[in-house]
């Protein structure tokens, strides 16, 4: 799992993970990359992470893939990401291509779902959280 | 005393509570007005740990994160 400040630099991620598996035998290689797109008159997104429970998350994927025979990567950015920069990119390598399609879309899913990382849309210069796009976390409500 | 602290947007200062176990800490953040709408749609993390054990014994030191809804990507 890897976090940069600002924007990423997707082709040098990504030929660099291609790099690192060029012998590993997989034979399915599956990237997923967000880009931020230009709407509703925003400059650009910003992120906040906890990266400690973000770990945690990542790890438990981490050990599903090996489980199948595969590999999960991903690297995402924090704070602001200007339009039309991405700000995530994710990627399963594995032996066959079924397993690679099902793995990118159960963990994006989940990515979205339970990744403690917080997205504000930025306007004029000012970080507003963008809540009715945002999902409680799995077990929210328990101290209500 | 436990350290609460609230991540990404509740946007409040971390608060030191006595308690026993994550219910003691429920219905101290209950009555907190700034912090109460939040907790219906928060997660809770102990020591770094998601958990959804509201009898949860908790220890001197021990730090409860209170997260709300997320949005990566």
């Amino acid at each position: 799992m890897e976090l940069y400040q600002g924007a990423l630099d997707i082709p040098s991620i990504f030929n660099r993970w291609l790099k690192e598996e060029n012998s590993s035998n997989y034979g399915a290689y599956i990237p997923f990359i967000g880009t931020i797109r230009e709407e509703n008159g925003i400059e650009a997104l910003s992120f906040d992470i906890y990266e400690p429970v973000l770990k945690e998350w990542f790890d438990s994927w981490v050990a599903k893939a090996e489980k199948l025979g595969a590999k999960v990567k991903m690297a995402h950015a924090i704070g602001d990401v200007p339009v039309h920069t991405s700000s995530y990119i994710s990627a399963v390598f594995s032996p066959k291509r079924r397993v690679a399609l099902e793995l990118i879309d159960e963990f994006v899913e989940d990515f979205k779902a339970n990744a403690p990382i917080w997205k504000y849309d930025v306007i004029n210069g000012k970080r507003v959280y963008a809540e009715d796009r945002s999902t409680p976390m799995s077990g929210s409500g328990l101290l209500a | 005393m436990i350290k609460v602290e609230f991540l990404g947007p509740i946007g409040e200062e971390s608060l030191e509570l006595k308690a026993h176990t994550l219910s003691d800490v429920a219905t101290q953040l209950q009555e907190i007005e700034t912090i109460a709408p939040w907790l219906s749609k928060c997660a809770v993390a102990v020591n770094d740990q998601m958990t959804t054990d509201l009898s949860m014994r908790l220890k001197s030191g021990d730090r409860v994160s209170i997260l709300p809804p997320v949005c990566g990507g």
